[in-house]
């Protein structure tokens, strides 16, 4: 409808594996609640994910990871918005990533971190809950 | 950050800036319209072009394409792509960053993905005025991008001053465009995929339907490219700049102008009414009592209709002598 905010979503998968089923069952599960999803495809650097969601002015960037890097990338993808002054996104991730990482990734902003099996009700109230209101 | 702040940045070339402008522009909130108000004394110095088509005609592909071959001509290049809402979430999968990756990493291009929302015959007023802030921008290009599908779409392409109509080899045969009235609002057809078989079919159906059509001034040039590997692209854009010149010269191009001009008050007018006779409609409680008497026969919804319009006038005219 006109005259309303929509949720913003940015789904985007840094690095080099290619399994982006994840991703794209997250993205249609937002679409379905509502959201305007906003897909980048396989294979970004974190530059490109930065620089789209700075001109998509997404509320929420969502990063899918199967390779292991996300110790590596995360963090790169978090200094890229930084360095682009987009300071205000909720940041949340899925895929797979070990019990002894979830710490460091939400020591570094990302406030959640979606595992196998997750129900996808958790994401849409989880971005619901935290994406920032823009005015 | 408040509109003036935003329109500076804006006109700076602030990318964040421009962001969210657009976004305000989209929602169209009260920072938004001031946007506009402020901005559009700056716009016009931008090439505008439109690029519609059938869903899978490869539009997105060639956009990509197009941008790539304008950035060679050291062109700046502003990108609005529409995808359609759901009609029953409303929500969005916009995926036309998908061909244009690496275009992501260029500071010579912007793109933004916009959801059709839906909206009451406002979206390509929306649509172009996303445009018009790329305009302000700066930008020496800005392409927007739609679905050729429905009436709403083609009021897109037709705010454009070029557009481009992207069909296939194959791609239905010539009674869906001119059912789709498509060939009407385009300068520029393109038969893209031209590599695979049926190409020249496509050519001679599209100049024969040309034919026939009713031309001003301005006779459309059909070509063939394939927006995949950029084959033909810089002949598209070369004819694209001979419209904008074409455009720009002519008295016709004035004409031109004054219609689109025309177009955008009334459709923006139209919406706002559309808006603001159903919100006192609701209120006053008019409507929920027709609706009574339709749902039981008492009363033909044409009549009901207005009735309605008679409440809603007596409303507003209160309300302008109570002011």
């Amino acid at each position: 409808m006109a005259n309303e905010q929509r949720i913003r979503v940015l789904i985007a998968k840094p690095g080099l594996d290619g399994h982006d089923r994840g991703a794209k069952v997250v993205a249609r599960a937002l679409r379905d609640a509502g959201m305007e999803v906003i897909y980048t495809g396989i294979r970004q650097t974190p530059a490109m994910i930065a620089e789209a969601a700075l001109q998509e002015d997404a509320q929420v960037v969502g990063l899918s990871i199967l390779s292991g890097a996300h110790l590596e990338l995360f963090p790169r993808v978090v200094d890229e918005l930084k360095q682009r002054g987009v300071d205000d996104v909720l940041l949340f991730c899925g895929g797979i990533i070990p019990q002894e990482d979830i710490e460091k990734i939400k020591a570094i902003g990302f406030q959640g971190v979606f595992g196998p099996g997750t129900n996808t009700g958790d994401i849409i109230e989880f971005v619901k809950a935290h994406a920032p209101v823009r005015t | 950050m408040g509109a003036a702040e935003l329109a500076e940045g804006v006109r700076a070339g602030n990318r964040r800036a421009l962001a969210r402008a657009i976004s305000h522009v989209e929602a169209d909130s009260a920072i938004g319209r001031e946007l506009q108000r402020r901005l559009y004394r700056y716009t016009g110095n931008a090439q505008i072009v439109g690029i519609t088509g059938s869903a899978g005609a490869g539009k997105s592909t060639l956009v990509g394409a197009l941008a790539r071959e304008q950035r060679r001509r050291e062109r700046t290049v502003g990108i609005v792509a529409v995808d359609p809402s759901s009609p029953f979430s409303h929500g969005a999968i916009l995926g036309d960053r998908i061909r244009m990756q690496d275009l992501t990493a260029d500071g010579g291009v912007f793109m933004r993905s916009m959801a059709s929302r839906g909206n009451l015959g406002g979206l390509s007023e929306t649509a172009t005025g996303v445009a018009d802030l790329m305009d302000a921008a700066g930008f020496d290009v800005v392409m927007i991008e739609t679905v050729g599908a429905g009436q709403d779409e083609v009021e897109i392409a037709t705010a454009a001053q070029t557009t481009v109509l992207v069909t296939n080899p194959g791609g239905g045969d010539e009674i869906q465009s001119m059912k789709a009235g498509l060939m009407e609002v385009a300068q520029i057809l393109v038969v893209n995929k031209a590599d695979l078989a049926g190409a020249d079919t496509a050519m001679t159906q599209l100049k024969a339907l040309l034919a026939i059509a009713d031309l001003g001034a301005w006779r459309p040039p059909i070509l063939k490219v394939v927006a995949k590997t950029g084959d033909s692209v810089g002949t598209l854009v070369d004819h694209i700049d001979e419209h904008h010149a074409f455009m720009r010269s002519n008295e016709h191009g004035d004409r031109e102008r004054r219609d689109l001009a025309r177009k955008q008050i009334v459709a923006l007018t139209r919406a706002a009414l559309h808006r603001e006779a159903l919100v006192t409609a609701n209120q006053s409680g008019a409507l929920a009592a027709l609706v009574d008497e339709v749902a039981g026969r008492r009363r033909d919804p044409r009549s009901a209709a207005g009735v309605l319009l008679e409440a809603v006038r007596r409303e507003w005219g209160a309300e302008i002598a109570s002011r």
